[in-house]
């Protein structure tokens, strides 16, 4: 249980707007760990400082003990940081084996080599029928297995998902949920961004919750999800009373009246 | 194919080089030889605008670097041509250098890079029209002295052999660089600079190599074409024309692949000149820059119908030919 990946305090600001708040979490290697919260919460914003893409304002990134707060994005995959992208960015003009060479090509330096590496990742994320076709012509689902695939190529000991589950539909979500699992048990951690509950609970051995920039809770995803805190940030000020409140009532009609909820 | 991938190249090449030997006129070998030198010209622009995505407007920078280095190294210094022809490459190659240190460090990307490219021409042009050692305004005339050891031919064809030489190089070169691990960053950060960034890709590094190579081809360019002309003014080697046509050769022949310039150059100049030819004999006399009509023409038939070239538009045809045989 040691930890991978810990960001200390880190802030991000664009000229007035603070988008990530002094928020701390840290990654354990060989996890799967969640980062979830409303929308505009700053999550993509910590991921892009975490990958390097932009600076921090405050604060320090440390991967396997190192200061990489300063590193620039390519030098940090080097060391074994990918990304994906939540709004997917193939390389429309190369067919799928060629994108997913590009991320090959990280970890080796001959062209069959890579190819091969493509190929073997490119079964793993069920692309396999599609190498050949132009990156282009693929569905938003197989955009979404390109981007992880292409991520999943450089060899990565961490792997940061934006949101590779949004725009799928249930029965997507259903054939992607395997695929990210087996990816954690081949021995790649896991940091995931993702808006689908679902999958967050049955994926995340911890989650950090996010809200206007700060984190406000960590833990296992039950007792998050059960947080005042968290369900505030999700459904406003007061919800969490309010749902209490109902939940109160609702025991004490089945009290007065025990048959009611059978009915 | 993959087991000798160097085929279509050799056969290319050869039946290039056996050209001269059918066609004797000297307007033939002109022709050829100029166009060579066009397709070199146009390979160095290819290597950063088709393969990098980065499209310069001021090639004319490296090939009037090429041109003017080969010139005044013979002239001013007294070097022989085969020793001034590398360190008129490297130059053009350090040139590359620093306008892309300078460009892309500040992140310029499209239409900004390719006005800053026209720029750094244009001043370039300008200085070397005013400056004394480059024998301003009125040029520079290379001394005649016919010989191989002066790199000067008295027979056409061996002119031509070498600037084909050097055309069969730079295919070789860009084949490999289409199939090696630098090539892959190259395209890559063309489809997608941040995506490239996220796998690893130093996007700097891999797009100043790329203007540094193609500074350097595209500056032996212009060393050919001293050897060729032996006089050269600032409008000559660093004037929008070869600008033009360098970007013109790989967008018309295909861009981003490894016979593209090639082909581009051939069709170009050929239509160029078959215009010219047309309208001097209907008009009784020749109209300057009536080629030039024709190149904006094919320029905007490329755009909207071939938009990858006539390399594209050959294997579009090939492929429905396939299609339908039984």
């Amino acid at each position: 249980m040691s930890t991978l990946l810990s960001v200390q305090g880190v802030s991000k600001r664009f000229g007035g707007l603070t988008a990530v708040d002094n928020a701390s979490l840290e990654v354990v290697d060989g996890s799967i760990t969640g980062l979830i919260g409303p929308n505009g919460a700053g999550k993509t914003t910590l991921f892009t400082v975490i990958a390097g893409f932009e600076p921090a304002t405050a604060g320090t990134v440390r991967f396997e003990g190192r200061d990489i707060t300063g590193l620039p994005a390519h030098v940090r995959a080097m060391q074994g940081i990918a990304r994906t992208f939540q709004i997917v960015q193939p390389f429309a003009g190369l067919s799928v084996r060629e994108n997913i060479a590009v991320g090959a090509f990280l970890r080796h330096k001959a062209r069959h080599a890579a190819l091969e590496q493509a190929d073997a990742v490119g079964h793993q994320v069920g692309l396999g029928p599609l190498l050949d076709q132009s990156a282009g012509q693929l569905t938003v689902a197989g955009r979404k297995r390109l981007e992880l695939a292409r991520a999943l190529a450089t060899a990565p000991r961490l792997l940061l998902l934006d949101e590779v589950l949004a725009g799928l539909n249930p029965s997507e979500i259903r054939d992607m949920m395997p695929v990210v699992q087996a990816i954690r048990s081949s021995g790649v951690t896991i940091l995931i961004v993702e808006h689908v509950m679902q999958a967050v609970m049955s994926l995340c051995d911890t989650v950090h919750v996010l809200a206007q920039g700060r984190i406000i809770a960590a833990g296992p995803p039950g007792a998050v999800s059960r947080d005042p805190a968290v369900i505030e940030a999700y459904l406003g000020h007061g919800a969490a009373a309010r749902m209490q409140a109902q939940d109160i009532r609702q025991a004490e009609a089945r009290g007065r009246n025990p048959g009611a909820h059978h009915a | 194919m993959s087991r000798q991938p160097y085929m279509p190249i050799a056969l290319v090449v050869v039946g290039l080089a056996l050209l001269p030997l059918g066609l004797t006129s000297n307007t033939v070998l002109n022709f050829l030889a100029f166009a060579m030198i066009i397709t070199l010209a146009a390979q160095g622009w290819n290597i950063l605008g088709g393969y990098g995505g980065q499209f310069s407007f001021g090639h004319a920078v490296f090939f009037g670097t090429g041109a003017y280095a080969m010139a005044l190294l013979q002239v001013r210094f007294g070097i022989n041509p085969w020793l001034a022809l590398p360190l008129a490459m490297a130059l053009g190659a350090g040139v590359g250098f620093a306008i892309g240190y300078l460009s892309f460090r500040a992140r310029l990307r499209g239409s900004y890079f390719a006005l800053v490219t026209l720029a750094f021409a244009e001043v370039f042009r300008i200085s070397a029209n005013a400056w004394g050692f480059t024998g301003g305004a009125a040029g520079v005339l290379v001394p005649l002295r016919i010989g191989a050891e002066h790199m000067q031919f008295a027979d056409k064809r061996l002119a031509y052999w070498l600037a084909l030489t050097f055309v069969a190089a730079t295919l070789a070169l860009t084949h490999a660089l289409s199939r090696s691990r630098f090539g892959a960053h190259l395209v890559a950060v063309r489809e997608n600079e941040e995506a490239a960034r996220a796998l690893g890709v130093d996007a700097l590094a891999v797009k100043l190599k790329a203007i540094t190579l193609s500074g350097a081809i595209t500056a032996s360019a212009g060393c050919l074409y001293t050897q060729k002309f032996l006089y050269l003014d600032a409008n000559l080697a660093y004037g929008p024309w070869i600008s033009v046509e360098a970007l013109l050769a790989p967008i018309i022949g295909g861009l981003g692949t490894v016979f593209g310039p090639l082909v581009g150059a051939v069709v170009l100049l050929g239509l160029g000149e078959v215009t010219k030819t047309a309208f001097a004999n209907l008009t009784g006399g020749a109209i300057p820059g009536v080629d030039l009509v024709v190149f904006g023409v094919l320029l905007i038939l490329c755009v909207a119908y071939a938009p990858r070239g006539v390399l594209g538009l050959a294997q579009g045809w090939l492929g429905r030919l396939k299609g339908a045989r039984p």
